[in-house]
């Protein structure tokens, strides 16, 4: 067990590793031009029609009315009903939907299972003859499981069948997405079985999260949990690896760029800021710019007939 | 190739032409135009397919000079790939590199995207004109040529596609065959933009390989740089033009029309797209009797490129775009005024007030407002008198992409019409989500080989079957007067020829004009008949 114990810590640290280091390169990407794409959440307003702070009358001596809370509640919507899915393609939301909701609720399942070691760790049992609010979280558990899973499993299922029977679809599906969504149904399939037939009240593996977390060897578990584990871990690896961790990349899209509307004062930080850019080296070699100049100079320059 | 069996490794294939248009399976247009039979796409010389290449779709508007030996080949596909890593760069593409590598990274690829294309709903779904299929190709050739490892996990991950000369010249013809309407971008889920995929593709050939379509390069920014226009006017041949179109405007109106040049210290800076001044002069005009009659301080510039809000490098290319905003900025900070006013030009807005706002900078930071919203303020604080009964024909708005969708300034302009034209209606869809007229990123003024023709079959059809569903059955009589307001230039070239192909004045009069056109027409102290329904033009 221990060997496992080592792949599932090394899974969370790799992973976490890897979202950071993917949030840090689009952080810290230069500044780039406005690229914003109307309508934009939270314009006051005007949101609703798709209208902009650029509709006023020298809108420059005008106070901004941004509200946010529209924007959060956009924003929500998209990450929890998947709403631009909706709105836009309602075959694969009918997938997506149960699909990505379900891995919230296994998300859900990972923390609970977490609170209820630390729990266990404080000599409570978490079960369903605890007291009310262990036999609450003993439920709880079992039921963010069981349901993660089998919504998960059916929705990778989903997105598996439209992937492979869609001509069009076909034509733009990779080996590697094939692979990603069976990895998911097959993870869902062993942790269902496992649990239903080894450890039905996830007993079992709050015992392995609590020795995990304590760095203490884990009681021995049946085959099929051990595969459970295994394939969880590895999952959990895998994910921030390749672009099924969109998660950390769609606060950017959004944030640094579709609903990017910041007007540049002048003597302002992001005036500075896209000053300093202006000495970086230009590079490209096309016959009317010189590789060697800086941005500064290449579009200042007087430009003569070719 | 039947166009739906074209897969994205076909891209490399050493095949003479991937697709073959046929324009009679293209989707119906609506009433009156059920039986409206579609010309095929002219085949283009023998000469010109031996010179430039035309193995996408034999289409041709932007000319990738054919290599004549192998060596040629391999030097082409080389700096191809060197290309490809100046587009991840910091330092040469510090401009976009953000949202690039965010759409690069993160597509799922579910295809909702093509749903929302109107070239690849008009070509009746044509697999090369979807915009995943372009985006992708880009991305698997980054994924395999300079990611590390690509080479290795290329087919696993997708990336198995060959990079060779065949590639590279269809990569760049598909780059023009979207118009930057970036609608796919509004509905994909992730926040992904092929728009911006397929100007980073256009950036790359122009700013690494030389390779542009003429019309926007050494006829459009180079020219409006060494001349002063891409029209080719000059500051002198300006003046000239003006006293005329100032006499006329007089004469049309019989309101002054006094068009104010170099004006230090006026308030507004007005800045119009040149083409204006040859093709549409009485848009010009109506912009002087608005503003006059407004009592506004205002001027044009007579400086060099400061008379033309064209920016055409916002559609290929970030050196010869800066270059040209730089010039606005310093007229604007030359005159000393106030404000720059920006004319009925979508893409001169963008370039301008959107991008611009990023690379005017400092002491060249002068305020921009759009024409849109001045003109809301003339009339609706009734700075000018106005009679709606004198509009009194059923119109329809044209949005601008990159005045609506993307800089969301939608409602001025509806204001406007709802106060001087009775019988407005919209399109469907409209404002943000509204279709390009298929003219945009340069497509209106490319006017050469067949290109034309592929223009208003394909890229506008969209936009001609919504500007005919605007009107009922009756209203679509030709004995009915009818009008489409496109307050942007390169649209109302773009309407101009697609109603010359499909001879919509002759089926069904409908006018076209800008905004201004319809205030004008319907100014109290004006002469009446400012629209004009005798000829098109």
């Amino acid at each position: 067990m221990a060997v496992i114990q080592y792949l599932t810590i090394i899974s969370v640290v790799v992973a976490v590793v890897a979202m950071i280091i993917k949030a840090l390169r689009y952080a810290t990407a230069p500044q780039s031009m406005r690229w914003e794409l109307y309508p934009v959440p939270h314009e006051k307003g005007r949101a609703e029609y798709g209208g902009s702070y650029l509709e006023e009358l020298d809108w420059w001596t005008k106070p901004r009315h941004k509200d946010i809370s529209n924007e959060l509640k956009e924003m929500a919507a998209e990450v929890i009903l998947l709403k631009g899915v909706f709105h836009h393609n309602k075959r694969v939301w009918r997938s997506s939907m149960p699909f990505h909701f379900g891995l919230y609720l296994c998300v859900g399942w990972l923390v609970l299972l977490l609170v209820g070691a630390v729990a266990e760790s404080a000599g409570v049992k978490v079960a369903a003859d605890g007291g009310t609010i262990w036999l609450v979280l003993h439920y709880l558990t079992a039921g963010f499981g069981y349901t993660g899973l089998i919504l998960s499993g059916l929705g990778a299922l989903g997105l598996l069948i439209w992937r492979s029977s869609d001509a069009e679809q076909r034509n733009y599906s990779s080996p590697i997405d094939y692979f990603n969504l069976v990895f998911f149904i097959v993870v869902s399939v062993v942790a269902l079985v496992s649990h239903l037939t080894a450890d039905p009240g996830h007993a079992v593996i709050r015992n392995y999260v609590l020795a995990t977390i304590t760095l203490s060897p884990a009681t021995a578990t049946g085959t099929l949990m051990m595969l459970e584990i295994i394939l969880v871990s590895l999952l959990i690896m895998w994910i921030p690896l390749t672009r099924m961790s969109h998660f950390v990349a769609k606060y950017f899209l959004y944030h640094s760029v579709r609903w990017e509307d910041e007007p540049n004062k002048r003597g302002s930080k992001l005036d500075r800021v896209l000053q300093a850019q202006l000495v970086r080296r230009v590079g490209w070699s096309g016959p009317h710019i010189d590789p060697e100049k800086t941005w500064g100079e290449t579009v200042t320059e007087k430009v003569e007939n070719e | 190739m039947n166009s739906s069996d074209i897969k994205i490794k076909d891209i490399s294939k050493k095949s003479t032409q991937l697709l073959q248009i046929d324009t009679s399976k293209l989707p119906k247009l609506p009433y009156p135009y059920e039986d409206w039979e579609e010309p095929p796409i002219e085949e283009l010389s023998e000469e010109k397919r031996a010179k430039f290449d035309t193995s996408l779709d034999g289409v041709m508007n932007v000319q990738v000079p054919i290599p004549q030996t192998e060596e040629e080949k391999e030097q082409m596909v080389s700096r191809f790939l060197v290309g490809l890593r100046k587009l991840l760069s910091k330092d040469s593409n510090w401009t976009f590199l953000k949202p690039l590598m965010l759409t690069l990274d993160n597509c799922v690829k579910c295809n909702t995207c093509s749903e929302a294309c109107p070239i690849f709903e008009a070509s009746g779904r044509s697999e090369i004109y979807r915009p995943l299929f372009r985006s992708d190709i880009l991305r698997r050739l980054i994924n395999k040529y300079v990611r590390p490892g690509g080479k290795l996990t290329a087919r696993f991950t997708g990336a198995d596609i060959d990079l060779n000369w065949e590639t590279i010249a269809r990569l760049a013809q598909m780059s023009y065959r979207c118009t930057l309407c970036r609608r796919c971008a509004q509905t994909c889920p992730m926040g992904c933009d092929n728009g911006l995929l397929s100007r980073e593709i256009r950036k790359l050939f122009s700013q690494e390989l030389g390779i542009a379509p003429s019309q926007l390069h050494e006829d459009g920014t180079i020219k409006q740089l060494t001349t002063g226009s891409s029209t080719g006017i000059t500051p002198l041949a300006l003046a000239d033009l003006l006293e005329f179109i100032e006499e006329d405007g007089e004469e049309r109106t019989g309101l002054p029309c006094k068009i104010p040049i170099d004006q230090s210290g006026a308030d507004i800076l007005l800045i119009h797209n040149a083409g204006e001044f040859l093709s549409w002069p009485e848009n010009i005009q109506a912009f002087a009797v608005i503003f006059e009659a407004a009592g506004l301080s205002w001027t044009l510039s007579g400086d060099l490129v400061g008379y033309d809000s064209v920016n055409y490098g916002l559609f290929y290319d970030d050196a010869q775009y800066a270059r040209v905003t730089l010039q606005h900025a310093a007229t604007a900070k030359k005159l000393g005024v106030k404000k720059v006013v920006l004319g009925e030009c979508g893409h001169a807005h963008k370039a301008a007030m959107a991008i611009g706002d990023r690379i005017w900078l400092g002491e060249a930071n002068v305020p921009r407002e759009s024409c849109m919203v001045t003109l809301e303020d003339i009339v609706l604080n009734g700075k000018i008198k106005v009679d709606p009964q004198r509009n009194d024909f059923p119109v329809t708005a044209h949005d601008p992409c990159n005045i609506t969708r993307s800089m969301g300034i939608i409602e001025p302009q509806r204001r406007v019409l709802r106060k001087i034209a009775p019988k407005f209606r919209e399109m469907e869809p409209h404002g943000a989500h509204n279709y390009c007229c298929g003219g945009g990123s340069g497509f209106a003024i490319m006017q050469s080989h067949n290109f034309p023709a592929w223009r208003s079959m394909v890229s506008g059809r969209k936009k001609l079957a919504q500007i005919l569903n605007a009107f009922t059955r009756e209203e679509l009589d030709p004995k009915v007067n009818k009008h489409v307001c496109a307050p942007c230039s390169n649209c109302k070239g773009q309407i101009r020829d697609l109603f010359n192909f499909y001879d919509v004045w002759e089926r069904c009069h409908i006018q076209y004009s800008g905004l201004v056109e319809l205030i004008v027409n319907c100014m109290t102290d004006a002469k009446e008949g400012f629209i004009d329904w005798e000829e098109f033009h």
